[in-house]
Parts: structure tokens; sequence; C-alpha cells
């Protein structure tokens, strides 16, 4: 089973090659930039402007952020199994129906710090629920885990279509969503704490959801490297005889490590539902579930890395509108590209510059070799 | 039911039917070589972008069918390139590659032509146009076959044939070619096809790039045939139903143009259902379960409950020589 | 050495390395046409390296090939086809589940249609099944076809291609005594028709009983080429491992005590219900070990995996310490280590170790719930390389670093990587697949020390090895496998052809007959 590529050091292999990876990425976004007759320097400038600018900015930032972390942990830790959940996206819908059923019980009797908890727990499970057919089926049936989650994105955009429609939509209201929540179902935004502190934020919708995102980041570190589960899951992931020969039994990893990623997906919709719209409605996802992936190729499945990628992600998602709107030849397309050109850089074309570093590095892996 | 209306429904089964039947061939070649595809749905996208921007500028539907094939290609060449060449996940490649087609198609049609992602509306004369077959209008007043022939089997446009047609010589190839041996055996057990003398790199490509010719028909078929320009994700999902479909066909040519069928029928039969109850049961079917049952039959099928695909044996792995 | 016939093939200083592996030092072999020749060393020797380089899969770094005394550029196996080089792999290389004769013309279609070329294939076997006794339906499916005939499929791959040349790598590994006789038959017949056998292989038998000259390889080199009538089993074994070998293991006579593993009729099928283990009983005792001798496929592995809980019976029962296992319901590695019985498994890079993990991740694997690496859920990095540290001093693990990838370790010290796991855990029974196997002499010697000093602590060892010479000279009593049952109980010190003889699946009655 020896590995076709050479061996690189560490901080090479871990650090250095995807950030070549996703600069390449970045680079070819630019072109594209320049294809359309754009100056990409100009639009980096007015990206990072539109991110970081000001504290408004920012926080929309931060509340795009927000989203990606849960989507990206949610993708990262079905990969630290083996799997490839791409049902992000309908592990979030789904989700979000916890979150607003939760929310359309309780907000108009309970405050926020009673409703927010159980929603978070119901869009969890909600989410999870989604991920148990297809990780079951990926058990006991050997179903490809990667087809029955994307045929479940469809499923759940159909369901929760019918759902919205015929069941929750009001007479009154026009398009299919709920009816807009009452206070007792809007999370705190950071403005407002601020504020609380005589610091004026802005207005965006970054809330507080993204102290538990981080929480929640925390958490799978822990969970990853510092729990025994997490050593099965990777183990299982790694060399799935391996595991059989420890006696870590393949159903309960698969089953597992899908629950906690559909989870994880599904808590992005408090987030969105309870920070921001109000209500539960057709594109509250809006692909989010899709860029986890992008993140969590490109945070390389560590907590740490996540963050930081969906920070990068907030800021295209912020940057990118303010761009939008200051450059209308560059839409907010652009960050579809740019999400796709890091999965092909950061994923599917990982391994494209190894045999350049191989060569560059080889020098000093041999004679650490000779040295040993 | 009533006759007109099944004809109409049959009818528009066979327009659905191209596009997905189409990808569905077009993935057969490249599974079968052992590359899945989830990247069709993209693949079909961007050609039937470039198949808008042909046609609208250079006034022709054969420019824009070239133009789409040679859009198809290259976005095969890219996943080719990743899976193949570098040896990279045929998974990750394929969502990219999805990613890549929404963004471009919609970042240069806006761009462009300024129309929030639209091409701009084609002439009749520069689409795919219904064609009549001979004898059509002759037999028309035949009671029964008449209407079949006229309505329903002439009277749609060269590509829908085209896709038709590929179902029996996708057949042959694959199962009375030299080179449909090789390619079922370079999805099978590469190892096999690479000691026998024969580059398990350049059938792979083949397999991709002959899915890239099929999504780009496919393309050029949405934007140019059945409609009269591109608009922004117009391929709604359709590339995953082929999928949906090859799984449910066995990775064989005829079981696709079942599936195929199946799938556009359910697609053309949720149309008139709108809001109208099943006769007898008085019971309104939901619109969005006959838009999902593609995906929950093809769960279903996946979990084994009716018979078992098993997908070509190297499918999704690169070709490494041992060591 | 003059060969009084032309020569067919001639390696002239061939080299390769890949990476910082020498596979192979200049190498040079003669290969005379019309003969079967035996090229021996023990795994990892560069036999297979060599073979694939002259059928085109790997290309060397220099060197030359001539065949049939001119000069041949082998770059693709397309060109050593074209040579009339045949070869039949170890793993076969067929597609499952395509016809006979779809494999047979794969790449020699005969034009851009199948018909007119799958006509001319069917009477072409035809024709070389008279010629050969290769008789096969050519309309079977791969995958329904015996191990025997499929291998068969394979040389008649090589034949219709027109190869002189035959080159088999490993061909017995795979196959039951009578169909490796029939092979043997099938070589010779093939050699009387003027056909040239490149037999590679490890053991020492085969090349006796049917090579006409014998090349042996050792790390990599060429060192001796002998008449394989002038030379001698012992002679050839010493060559293959560069020194005299020590077949005497420094040991006491085993003190066995109480009875720790006793199996009853156990009984474990596959997935397509044929009989891996056939109504196997036997016991182990503490401070002994007991040999499991066989050809591998007859079963060894499977019956390892099954009293570690990986694979689960059809009927049977298992009994650790007089306490009863059921391995038909309660088949459960976990438990089974719970119970005290630590699993050396037979493929350590595929089974026993996650390569990219660091060294102190794999010295817990298994054991991994235990408390002494975190309270509960719960994983504690330190308390884990503290522990591996101990471990690597005492197995002196080299280098000694835990936190090091263990894809970086050698053969020899992986392997270690795993004894010290199993062995460090005070089993009451120790399973141990293949302990040697891909191991440097030097580790040799110390895993063998090992297992000698675990019994004399009074634990109860299962050794499974396709070494026959490992068996005999660790083991306190030999067991022999064959097709799933255990034939014969012999004493350590029996005569190799009488063991030989049952491992064949001829049983001792018989033979004495």
């Amino acid at each position: 089973m020896s590995s076709p590529f050479a061996k690189l050091p560490a901080w090479v292999d871990y650090g250095l090659m995807p950030a070549v990876n996703v600069a390449v990425g970045f680079l070819v976004a630019g072109l594209v930039v320049l294809f359309i007759g754009e100056n990409p320097v100009n639009a980096v400038s007015i990206l990072f402007d539109g991110a970081f600018g000001s504290l408004n900015n920012f926080g929309y930032t931060l509340f795009y952020a927000t989203s990606f972390i849960f989507t990206g942990l949610g993708v990262a830790v079905a990969f630290h199994a083996g799997l490839f959940n791409i049902g992000g996206e309908g592990q979030a819908y789904i989700g979000g129906l916890g979150t607003a059923l939760v929310c359309l019980a309780l907000d108009k009797y309970m405050p926020w710090y009673v409703t927010m908890p159980l929603a978070i727990a119901a869009a969890g499970i909600f989410g999870a629920a989604w991920a148990f057919i297809p990780a079951w089926l990926q058990a006991k049936r050997g179903s490809h885990v990667v087809i029955t989650t994307i045929m479940f994105n469809f499923i759940a955009a159909s369901l929760m279509a019918y759902i919205l429609v015929k069941v929750l939509k009001p007479l009154s209201a026009m398009g299919p969503s709920t009816r807009p929540f009452e206070t007792g179902a809007y999370i705190p935004r950071l403005g407002q704490i601020s504020e609380f502190f005589g610091l004026s934020a802005g207005s965006s919708p970054a809330n507080l959801a993204l102290i538990v995102a981080l929480i929640a980041a925390w958490l799978v570190w822990l969970l990853i490297w510092r729990t025994k589960l997490g050593y099965e899951m990777r183990t299982f992931g790694l060399n799935p005889s391996a595991a059989a020969y420890a006696g870590i039994r393949s159903t309960k990893i698969i089953i597992v490590a899908m629950l906690i990623s559909g989870g994880l997906s599904g808590m992005m919709s408090v987030n969105t539902i309870m920070g921001n719209v109000h209500k539960l409605d057709l594109d509250f996802v809006s692909g989010a579930g899709f860029v986890g992936i992008a993140v969590a190729l490109m945070g390389r499945s560590h907590p740490v890395g996540v963050v930081l990628a969906a920070l990068l992600f907030g800021v295209l998602y912020q940057g990118g509108a303010e761009l939008s709107f200051q450059v209308p030849a560059i839409s907010r397309d652009m960050i579809l590209i740019i999400q796709a050109l890091v999965i092909l850089f950061a994923g599917a074309l990982e391994n494209m510059f190894r045999p350049i570093f191989g060569q560059l590095f080889a020098r000093r892996e041999t004679s650490a070799a000779g040295a040993a | 039911m009533d006759w007109t209306i099944l004809l109409s429904v049959l009818d528009s089964t066979i327009r659905l039917t191209t596009p997905i039947l189409l990808c569905c061939l077009g993935g057969l070649y490249s599974e079968r070589s052992g590359v899945f595809d989830i990247g069709i749905e993209g693949k079909m996208l961007f050609a039937a972008f470039a198949a808008g921007v042909a046609a609208a500028s250079t006034g022709s539907a054969y420019l824009g069918l070239l133009a789409a094939i040679g859009a198809g290609m290259l976005f095969s060449a890219l996943h080719g390139f990743a899976c193949i060449t570098q040896r990279g996940n045929q998974i990750i490649s394929g969502v990219a590659i999805n990613f890549l087609a929404a963004g471009m198609t919609a970042l240069l049609g806006k761009a462009w032509y300024k129309q929030g992602g639209k091409t701009p509306q084609l002439e009749n004369a520069t689409r795919f146009q219904p064609i009549d077959l001979p004898g059509a209008q002759a037999v028309k007043d035949v009671p029964v076959l008449g209407p079949i022939y006229e309505g329903l089997i002439s009277g749609h446009n060269l590509l829908v044939y085209a896709a038709f047609l590929a179902v029996p010589l996708t057949w042959w190839v694959v199962y009375r070619t030299r080179f449909g041996l090789r390619l079922r055996a370079v999805g099978e057990n590469p190892a096999a096809v690479d000691t026998a003398g024969i580059s398990v790199t350049k059938l792979r490509y083949s397999g991709v790039l002959i899915c890239g010719v099929f999504a780009g028909v496919a393309g050029a078929y949405l934007a140019i045939a059945q409609s009269a320009n591109f608009s922004p994700n117009m391929s709604a999902g359709r590339g995953f139903i082929a999928l949906a479909a090859l799984i449910f066909a066995k990775w064989n040519p005829v079981g696709a143009l079942g599936a195929c069928l199946l799938f556009g029928f359910l697609e053309a039969f949720a149309i008139p259902l709108q809001g109208a109850s099943i006769p007898g049961l008085g019971w309104k079917v939901p619109v969005q379960l006959i838009t999902a049952s593609p995906y929950i039959l093809t769960v279903i099928l996946l979990a084994g409950f009716i018979g078992k695909a098993i997908p070509p044996k190297a499918g999704g792995v690169a070709y490494v020589k041992e060591r | 050495m003059a060969a009084p016939l032309p020569l067919a093939i001639e390696l002239i200083h061939i080299d390769k390395k890949f990476g910082a592996v020498h596979a192979n030092k200049d190498i040079n072999l003669s290969v005379a046409k019309g003969t079967i020749h035996g090229v021996i060393g023990e795994n990892g020797a560069g036999k297979s390296t060599l073979m694939s380089i002259l059928y085109g899969f790997y290309h060397a770094d220099s060197g030359e090939i001539k065949v049939n005394g001119k000069t041949a550029h082998i770059r693709t196996s397309q060109d050593a086809i074209a040579a009339g080089i045949g070869m039949v792999h170890q793993h076969f290389m067929l597609v499952e589940n395509f016809s006979v004769l779809e494999n047979i013309i794969l790449g020699v279609e005969g034009g851009a249609l199948l018909k007119g070329g799958e006509d001319k294939a069917r009477a072409r076997l035809k024709q070389l099944a008279d010629e050969y006794e290769l008789d096969v339906d050519p309309d079977q499916l791969i995958e329904d076809l015996p191990v025997g005939l499929q291998q068969r499929v394979e040389i008649l791959k090589a034949l219709t291609r027109g190869a002189e040349t035959l080159i088999l790598d490993e061909p017995t590994g795979v196959l039951t005594p009578a169909e490796a006789d029939h092979l043997f038959r099938i070589l010779h017949i093939l050699k009387d028709q003027g056909k040239t056998i490149l037999l590679i292989t490890h053991k020492l038998r085969e090349i006796m009983a049917v090579t006409d000259n014998v090349s042996v390889m050792r790390r990599g080199e060429m060192v001796a080429t002998r008449k394989t009538s002038e030379t001698s089993p012992q002679e050839l074994a010493e060559l293959m491992v560069g020194r005299r070998v020590l077949l005497e293991v420094d040991k006491s006579p085993a003190k066995p005590g109480k009875e720790m593993l006793r199996v009853e009729n156990l009984t474990v099928r596959d997935e397509w219900k044929v009989a891996r283990v056939d109504n196997v009983s036997f016991n182990v005792r503490a401070g002994e070990i007991v040999g499991i001798a066989g050809v591998s496929g007859n079963g060894q592995s499977e019956l390892l995996a099954t009293l570690a809980g990986i694979t689960k019976a059809v009927s049977g029962k298992i009994f650790i310490d007089g306490e009863p296992v059921d391995p038909v319901h309660e088949a459960d590695p976990a438990r089974m280590r719970e119970r005290g019985v630590a699993h050396v498994p037979e493929d350590r890079q595929h089974m026993g170790l996650v390569l990219p993990f660091e060294e102190s991740e794999n010295s817990i694997l298994g054991y991994h719930e235990s408390n002494a690496y975190g309270s509960g859920a719960m994983l504690d990095p330190e308390a884990v390389r503290a522990d591996a540290a101990i471990k690597v001093r005492k197995f002196d693990i080299r280098p000694d670093n835990v936190r090091l990838k263990t894809a970086n370790f050698s053969g020899g010290n992986q392997q270690k990587i795993v004894l010290a796991r199993e062995m460090e855990r005070d089993p009451k029974v120790l399973l141990v697949g293949q302990p040697t196997r891909g191991v440097d002499i030097g580790a040799i010697e110390f895993i063998h020390k090992q297992l000698i000093a675990m019994r004399d602590a009074g634990k109860a060892i299962l050794l499974v090895s396709v070494e026959l010479d490992e068996i005999r000279s660790l083991s306190d009593r030999v067991l022999v496998m064959f097709a799933g049952r255990i034939v014969g109980e012999v004493s350590p010190e029996t005569d190799e052809g009488e063991i030989g003889l049952l491992m064949a699946g001829i049983e001792r009655r018989e033979a004495a007959e």
C-alpha cells in the first residue's frame, strides 16, 4: 500500500501545499475576472473592503462564516470516518424544519434563551435524522453514501416545498414560507450585544450562533483527537480492515459519523432562520451545504482549518455581494466559481504540485533519512 | 384520463426524456471506463450555455451544437485530467465541475448579455426545428395509429431522434466492438487491460470524452432545441436524474432507455397532475412527490430492495501500477 | 556453464530503483530455449520486479534485454507480447465478469469488430486444448471458474498471443496440490513443445521438482545459477538467505500446563457457502506453541480470523481458559481481547496497522477502550505516547520516535510494533499469523526469541505460517491443515517429506500403504 507520491515534511504536506493549491485556485479565478475585462486587483480590493470595510460589513462576513463553519464541520466529521457526505444541503434544509417547528411553538411564550437551545437541539436532531437513512443504507445495505445523499438533497427540496406550501404556509402569506416569528425566536445579534456594552457595531445579522459554531468546532476537535470514538472513526476512515481487526464496528461508526455530520449541517439553519430571516422559507440554505464541501477540503478537515476556510468563504460571500454591486460585470456567481476552483485545486488536484515539492524537498528528506 | 391527454403526456415524455437519455448514455461510457462522473449536470449546463452563445452569435444551430459538444468535451478533459492523470478523487472533481459550470455560465451570461444571465432569444431558424417524418400528414387521420405516428413519433427535432438512435448504437459499440470490450474491461480490471498491452489512460480518456460529447448534445438540446435561449441553471438537476437512471439501468444501454423513459414520463405526468386527484381514490398526489420520485426510486434500488445495482468494479478508483 | 541450447532470454546488467529501494542490482540472467528455468528467492528479493521489467510492466533504469540473441526494446507489455513473451501473474489479470473467450481476445481482438476475432479465438482454443491438455469452456464467466481453471485461462491468454517464453509468477500459491501437479504436467508438455518457461517461486520443493536450471536472488541481487540436478534444497536455502540457515531455534522442551484454548467442531463458510474451515477441533495449552502447517489458502487464515472474532463461524465452540465463547453469535474481536486472546494478524499493513497513524496510535489499536489511555470516552494522547515509548524500548523498535508516521518504519519494525502491542497485553492466548513475512533476518531472530520467551512465560501460542521451516523450528506440536480440515498432528521433528504429504492432502494411512 505504498503511496505513489514522495513523502514530504509535515509542514509542507499540511501547510505549504494546501496553501499553494488554494492560491492557484484564486489565481485562476483572477484570470476569469481578466477574461471578462475587469481588473482583478481592483476586484480584490473592493472585495476586501466589502468584507472588512466597516463593522457592519464584517458582521455580514461573520454571519456567512457561521453557516459555513457548521456545514464545513459536518462534511469534515464524515471525511474523518472515510465518508463523503454530499447531503449537507438537504440536511440543513430539514434541520431548518426542526428549528422552525420549535420557533413556531415557543416564540410567543418563551424568551430567546429558552427557544435557542431547544431549536439547536431540534435542528441537530432533524438534520441527523435526514442523514440517518443514507447512513443506515450504507452500513446495512452497502448503498453508496455519495449517491444516496445526492438523492436525499433533491428529496429534501421536494419535501420542504410540499411542507411549506401545503402545511406551514399561513393563508395570508404570498410565497411559500411560515408566518414571521415573534421576538421569542430572535437570537440576539452581536451588534445588539456590543451596544449593551456601549459600542456601536451596526445592524448586521451576525449573531450568537457564531459562538455556538466555534464551540461546535472545539467539540469536533475534541471528538476527533481526544475521544476513543474519534480514534475509532479515524481508524475506520483510514483502514476499514484494521478497524474490523480492532473490533470497531463499521455499522456504529458509519451511522454515528453521519448522524453527527447531518446534525452539524442541520444546526446551520439556526444561524440563518433565527438570526436573520425570522421565518422558514425555501432559500435559507442557498448552497451553504455545498460550500461546506469546499470549506472542509480547504481546511483539511481540521476544525481550525474549517473555521479559517469558513471565514474566507464568509469574506467571499459578503465581499462578493459588495463587488457585484460596484462592478456589475462581476456578479455573485463569481463566488461559485471560486468555490469550484477551491474544490478542484484543494480537492481533486491536491497532488498536482506534489512532484514539484517532492523534488524541492527531496534532498532534505534523504539527508534526514541518512541521519536516522 | 382521456386519449388526447395521454398522447400529449407521452409526447412530452419523449421531449423530457431526451436530455436525460443523452446524459445517461454519456455517463455510461464514462462509468463503464471506471470514471464516475457526477459532473454531468455541470457539463450539460456549460454546453447549453455554449450552444446559446454560439447559436446567437453565428446564427447557426449546427455551430451551436458544435460549440456545445466542444464545451462538454472541455469539461470532460478537465475531469479526465483531475481523475486519470492526477489520480484525484472523482467525486470531488465532479462536484467542482458542477459549481464551475453554474458559476461560469451565470457570470459570463450576465457580463456579456446583461439579461440576468440569459443568452439572446433565438430565431426559429437558429434552433433545431421539428421534423415531419415522411407521410405524417397523410396518415394523420387514420384512427389510433395515425395520431401516434403524427403526434408522437413524427414532429420532433433532430436531437431527439439522435438521442433515441444513440441507444442501439451504444449497445452495439459496447457489446460488439473492440473498443466496447476494452472499455468494459478497463472499468472492471484496469490491470488486466494494462498487462494486455493496452493503455488504460487512453481508454479512460476516451470514455470520459465521449461522455462530454453526449452531455454537449444534451446541453444543445436544452438551449437551442427545447428552448430558444440559455437561461441560468436550466439543466435543473437533469444530470443527476440521468445518474439515477444509469444506476437504475445497471449500466446497460437498453436499461438506460427504459429508466430514462420512466423518469421522463414521471416528469411529464406531473404537469397535468397539478391539482388533479387520482380518479377513484379522491386523493390528491402532491406534485412534489412525483418530482422526487426518480430520486426515491433510485434510493430504493440502491438499497437492494428491488434487485441489485452493481457498478463497474474499478469505478471510482484511479489506476496505479502496483509496486 | 555452457548451455547446449541457444538462449531464449538474456537479461544483461538490469538495474532498477524505486525511490530509495534498490529492487534490482545489476542483474544478469540467461535462459536457454526449451528449458524450465526457476528463479527463487525470499519475498522482497526482487524476483517479481525483474519479471515485470522483462514483461514491460516496469522499465529498467539501465541494462539490456535480449530475446533470441537480439536486443529487444521492451517498454510496454505490448512490446513484450510482440517479442513472444507471455506472463501469468500471481494475481490473475482477468476480467471476472467476462467470459473466457472475451478475456482471451482482450488486446488481440483482430479488428474493430469482435465477431471475426471471437470465432478465430474459439478455433485456436480448441486447438490448444488438444495440444496441451488445456481444456476450458470458452463461454463460461471467469467468476464461475475455480482458481486452477482461471490460471489455465491466463496460460491460454499467453499462448494465443504467440508466447514462446512463459513467465509464471508464484503460480502455486493459490493452487491445491492436485491443481499444482496438473500445472507442472502442463509445463512439461509446453517445454516438450519447445516453449521456454520461467518459474518464479519461493518454494524449494517446486524448484527441485520441475526446473532444469535455477537462479537464486537475494536482496535485489542475482547470487547464483545452478543446474537443478547438481544442487540441493539445503544449498539453495543457504543461497536464498545468505548464510547457513539456523533451522534450530534455541529452546528448551515445552512444559505444557493448563488448556487455554479449546476448539470444538469449528466450521466457517465463506460468502459462497464454501466451507473454508471444516469441522476443526484442537487445543493449545499454556506454555506451548502449536504450529499450523499448510499450503496457503487451506483455511489457516479463516481459522485465525475466526478465533480472533473477526469472522463468524457457522457452527462449533471455542473455550478460552475453560470459558465458552460462541463463535457463531458472539464473534467480536473486542470481546475476544477481553477474554485474553491477542492476535498478530497475517497481513500487518492491511489489517494490523493504520499506516498514516503515528506509531503511538497504532500501539493501542484494539486496546484503545482501556482506561489506561484516558478515562471513559476520552483519549489521552500523552498516556498513549508514554505507554508506546515503553514498548518501543522493550522491543527495540527503530527509530524510537513514537510520533513518527507508521508508514515510515521498515517492515521488520512495523511487525515489532504489532508484536509489542499484542504481547505486552499479557494475553492468555496468542494467535500469530506469518510473524516473519517480509521481515529481515535480524528481526526474524528477534521475533522468534520473543515467541519462545512468551511460551516459556506460560502463554498458549497458536502459530500459522506458510514457512514450514519456521513451523518446525518454533512449534512443540504441529497440526497440518488441508482443504479446511486438520489432516494430522505430528511432532516438529517429523520428516519434512512426511509433513509435505499431509499438506498435499495425502493422509498418512494412505501414504503408508
